[in-house]
């Protein structure tokens, strides 16, 4: 639109009130089954160059939700834009399109490397099923993408067993980034890796998002990685987005109980403030089945009142771009 | 290196290792695995075994227990359990050691829980065959573990089967049967590494009342310096096979001896820095990879990586001495006080 400049960009990538329902399997005895709703309404956006991190625990949703950004499975309900425009349902051509530009990282490089590829097949592959070099400007183009990820050519030659879980990684991120894409969804990304090693690829991470201006959708369940790459922070519970904001926001002032709980849990970083840590009981997430009547943290919620039970909270703004979903904040 | 390793507590002695060397067969040849480990651990406390994928860590565990893997053997060392050498013992005694003076925790507590035993009846199988108790005194001794690890409603949880608990409730009745025999050493194995934050927090809180408590010590093995942080009195660092460091907690984390410890410690993201005002600084990195033990290289195992590496450490192996600041390191550079 050439009349838009008054308007402002839309973000790079954004989501409207995603949901995502599974209906289980009947049991033995045929009884009804009830949907569950692993993502429920989840509204967020990333821009250019900058880290969206989100954290939550096991069964939160979470890995739902990147498939469903990585068109692997489709939402119930909502909207997926790019650029502005819906690719929430595509043409074959151009959701190849947009696979281009959309990439991703998972947890474990070894089960999204074949292993039967040579490295150097695995770095063209992309390459060429989206017809971006040719000739000699493929084996240029293979050489450069091994270098920005700080690996030899030497690796060309060799197959994925030979390398080390941080290497494969690095091979991992290669691939995505060789198809030159916008955003990139990580997925638990260092959590398989060494302790030496993870700093060296959440480093790499940082400095291609740089260089390339990449956006970034960072999950993991270890929110000091998060932290350490994000520039903003959402925390997802049962499904839904309890709190986004600014990361250094979220870390020096949480709103939603949960999220002060998940960051009173990480492990305190010297033994000396071991007893200054404040500990909370806590409670453990169940499946959320149907849609409960009230906010889904009441189970576990210390300062949870009548309200919550009956009436679920919307996210709603505090300061500078941070929300919450919490009655009581 | 007997000399190395200071007197750090009055209390008894309760596990003593000396230089423990592993090894298993690779094809014809055997690689050396574990390299001459040697630690303490006395009543009531708490030591971290720190280590990377193939550090050992696992293994020094599973030799201390008396499991190590077909094709694994301990060439030489003795594993003292309060004055009794688990090395020389054979396996229908380590069986009657196993569950009675020691237990172990695994990182995942369904793998070793089993899943056709309802949870009572795994708890006082144990009492059973250990104590030689009645089936009625050792199910009112189970209620009072599962209480004792924080288990609501333990009488009825009795009843119920491991897949029908959390992973956290799991971790804990695992806790539980460790415990049945109140044994002197517990060797918690990344006890805390397959739950999620919060849960993670409770474990170590439940760990933590366990030694208050009943004194147990714990042989805990983690990856994990923030567990380390949590739980630790003292910590050995292994790195290949070979123990590096080993201080007081308070110590390690104030000023690390080994280059690989502080690398380690400044590869770690800090909430409590991320959170400050000012630009973020750059995580530390160690370069390079976790050698595999099949080519460790010579001299310090750690020297492809380290900053400091001289001619000396690419040719001989360090050995774990104390300097006269009560440290013990493994390390040519960092052998003088500092």
């Amino acid at each position: 639109m050439t009349t838009a400049t008054t308007a402002i960009a839309p973000p790079l990538l954004a989501l409207t009130g995603v949901r995502k329902e599974y209906v289980p399997r009947r049991g033995l005895f045929g009884g009804a089954a009830e949907p569950v709703r692993a993502v429920d309404g989840v509204s967020l956006s990333v821009d250019r160059g900058e880290t969206l991190g989100l954290v939550g625990e096991s069964g939160c949703g979470k890995s739902t939700l990147a498939r469903i950004i990585l068109r692997l499975v489709a939402p119930s309900a909502g909207t997926l834009r790019l650029d502005g425009q819906d690719v929430t349902r595509l043409s074959r051509a151009r959701a190849r399109a947009y696979r281009r530009r959309v990439q991703m990282i998972f947890q474990d490089p070894y089960s999204s490397l074949n292993p039967r590829m040579r490295i150097d097949t695995l770095l063209r592959e992309p390459l060429l099923i989206h017809g971006l070099a040719r000739g000699g400007a493929i084996e240029a183009e293979v050489e450069r993408l091994l270098s920005q990820v700080g690996l030899a050519t030497d690796a060309l030659s060799r197959y994925p067993h030979e390398f080390s879980g941080g290497q494969r990684q690095r091979l991992a991120i290669a691939r995505a980034i060789a198809v030159s894409p916008e955003v990139m969804v990580a997925d638990e990304p260092v959590s398989a890796l060494d302790v030496s090693i993870r700093a060296q690829v959440l480093n790499l991470l940082a400095d291609l998002q740089q260089a390339r201006s990449l956006a970034y959708l960072f999950i993991s369940h270890d929110i000091a990685v998060v932290a350490y790459l994000s520039h903003r922070i959402a925390v997802m519970y049962q499904g839904v987005i309890v709190e986004t904001g600014p990361a250094r926001e979220v870390l020096r002032h949480p709103q939603h109980p949960y999220t002060e709980i998940l960051l009173a849990a990480v492990p305190v970083p010297h033994p000396r403030l071991r007893n200054q840590a404040v500990r909370h009981p806590t409670g453990e997430t169940s499946v959320p089945h149907g849609a409960p009547s009230g906010c889904r943290y009441v189970a576990r919620c210390p300062i949870m009142q009548r309200r919550c039970q009956v009436e679920p909270p919307e996210l709603h703004a505090l300061a500078d771009g941070h929300f919450v979903a919490c009655h009581l904040r | 290196m007997d000399a190395a390793l200071p007197v750090s507590s009055d209390a008894a002695l309760t596990l003593s290792v000396r230089g423990l060397s592993v090894s298993f067969r690779d094809g014809g040849a055997q690689v050396p695995a574990l390299e001459d480990v040697s630690f303490d651990l006395h009543a009531g406390e708490v030591l971290a075994l720190v280590g990377e994928s193939g550090s050992g860590k696992s293994l020094t565990a599973l030799a201390i227990m008396g499991l190590l893997p077909g094709g694994a053997r301990v060439d030489r060392g003795t594993v003292l359990l309060e004055s009794c050498d688990l090395v020389s013992l054979g396996p229908r005694e380590m069986t009657c050691i196993r569950g009675d003076r020691m237990s172990m925790i695994f990182q995942e507590p369904m793998t070793s829980l089993n899943p056709v035993l309802t949870i009572g009846r795994q708890l006082t199988e144990g009492l059973e065959i250990h104590l030689g108790i009645a089936v009625a005194t050792a199910s009112a001794r189970a209620v009072e573990l599962l209480r004792l690890v924080g288990i609501p409603s333990p009488e009825r949880r009795m009843r119920e089967y491991p897949h029908q608990l959390s992973g956290g409730m799991r971790q804990r009745v695992m806790i539980a049967m460790a415990i049945a025999c109140d044994p002197k050493l517990i060797i918690a194995d990344e006890p805390t590494t397959a739950l999620d934050v919060s849960i993670q927090a409770q474990i170590i809180a439940v760990l933590a009342e366990i030694r208050a408590r009943l004194g147990t010590a714990i042989l805990l093995i983690t990856h994990d310096l923030g567990v380390v942080a949590e739980m630790a009195d003292r910590v050995a660092v292994l790195y290949s096979g070979r123990v590096v460091e080993v201080a007081e907690a308070e110590a390690l984390f104030d000023a690390p001896r080994h280059p690989y410890t502080q690398g380690l410690l400044s590869a770690m993201p800090r909430l409590d820095w991320l959170a400050a005002e000012g630009p973020r600084t750059r995580l530390a990195e160690i370069a390079g990879v976790v050698p595999s033990l099949r080519d460790r290289p010579d001299g310090c195992s750690f020297w492809p990586r380290c900053p400091l590496a001289t001619e000396q450490c690419r040719r001989e192996v360090p050995p774990l001495i104390s300097t006269s600041d009560g440290r013990v390191a493994a390390c040519w550079v960092r052998q003088v006080a500092a």
